[in-house]
C-alpha cells in the first residue's frame, strides 16, 4: 500500500511543482513569482516528508525543520524591495 | 505478533496513507490555484493550503508511520515554526502587493486599508503610490 501511496503522491506533487514553476516563469509580476517560489518551497517540504514517511526514515527532518524556520527569509525580503514598474498598472 | 496489533497497524498505516495523499493533494490545489486564480490576493489566498494544513497532514502521517513517541515533539517544533513564519511573509507579500496595485479592486468585497492610505497619503502631501510604499 505504501508504494501505490508514494506512487499517486509523486504524480501529484509533480503535477503541482510543475503549475508552481509554470506560475514562476510566467507570473506577470515580481511578487507573484516569490509566492509560486514558496508554494515551490512547501512542495519541497512535502515531498521530504513523504519520503520519509514511506521509507521510515528521519533523516530529513532537521532540514524540514530549518526550512520551515528560514523560509520565509527569501519573500519577506524580495517584498521590502518590490516597486511597481509596469506601465498600466492592474494587468495581473 | 498476535491479529489484534497486526490490525491496529494496518489501521495506523491506512490513515497515514490518507493524510500522505490528502497533502499531496492540497499543494495540488496550491499550484491549481496559482494558475487560475486572477490576482496576487486570491494566489496569495490558494498558497496558504500546503503550508498549513498539507504540512500538518504530512507531518502527522510521518509521526504515525514512525511508530515512536519521541518524533511527535520534533514534528510539532516543525509545523510551530511554519505557523510563526508563513504569516510573516504573507503579511509582507500582500503589503507589497496592495502598495503597488497587484490587485483587481472590484474583486474586493471590502477594502479597509484605502481609507488609511488615503489619509497617510493626505496628511504627508503625497498621492504617489511609492511615496506611500517607502513610508510603510
Amino acid at each position: 500500500m505504501m508504494q501505490l501511496v508514494l506512487t499517486v503522491t509523486a504524480v501529484v506533487l509533480s503535477l503541482a511543482a510543475g503549475g508552481a514553476i509554470i506560475r514562476i516563469a510566467r507570473g506577470p509580476s515580481l511578487l507573484d513569482r516569490v509566492l509560486a517560489a514558496d508554494v515551490l518551497l512547501a512542495i519541497l517540504g512535502a515531498a521530504l516528508c513523504i519520503d520519509m514517511a514511506v521509507n521510515r526514515h528521519l533523516n530529513n527532518l532537521m532540514l524540514l525543520v530549518a526550512v520551515s524556520l528560514i523560509g520565509f527569509v527569501g519573500s519577506v525580503t524580495v517584498a521590502r524591495f518590490v516597486a511597481d514598474r509596469r506601465e498600466k498598472p492592474r494587468e495581473s | 505478533m498476535n491479529p489484534e496489533t497486526l490490525s491496529g497497524d494496518t489501521v495506523i498505516d491506512a490513515v497515514s496513507a490518507v493524510f500522505l495523499v490528502v497533502g499531496a493533494l492540497m499543494s495540488l490545489a496550491a499550484a491549481v490555484g496559482l494558475l487560475r486564480f486572477p490576482d496576487l490576493m486570491t494566489r496569495m489566498h490558494a498558497a496558504t493550503k500546503p503550508q498549513v494544513l498539507g504540512l500538518f497532514l504530512l507531518l502527522s502521517a510521518l509521526g504515525l508511520q514512525m511508530r515512536t513517541w519521541w518524533v511527535w515533539p520534533v514534528l510539532v517544533v516543525a509545523w510551530i515554526f511554519q505557523l510563526l513564519t508563513v504569516p510573516v511573509s504573507a503579511h509582507m507579500v500582500g503589503r507589497a502587493g496592495y502598495r503597488t496595485k497587484h490587485l483587481h479592486p472590484e474583486l474586493l468585497s471590502t477594502d479597509e486599508l484605502e481609507a488609511v492610505v488615503q489619509q497617510a497619503a493626505g496628511t504627508r502631501g503625497f498621492t504617489d503610490d511609492d511615496e506611500v510604499t517607502d513610508r510603510r
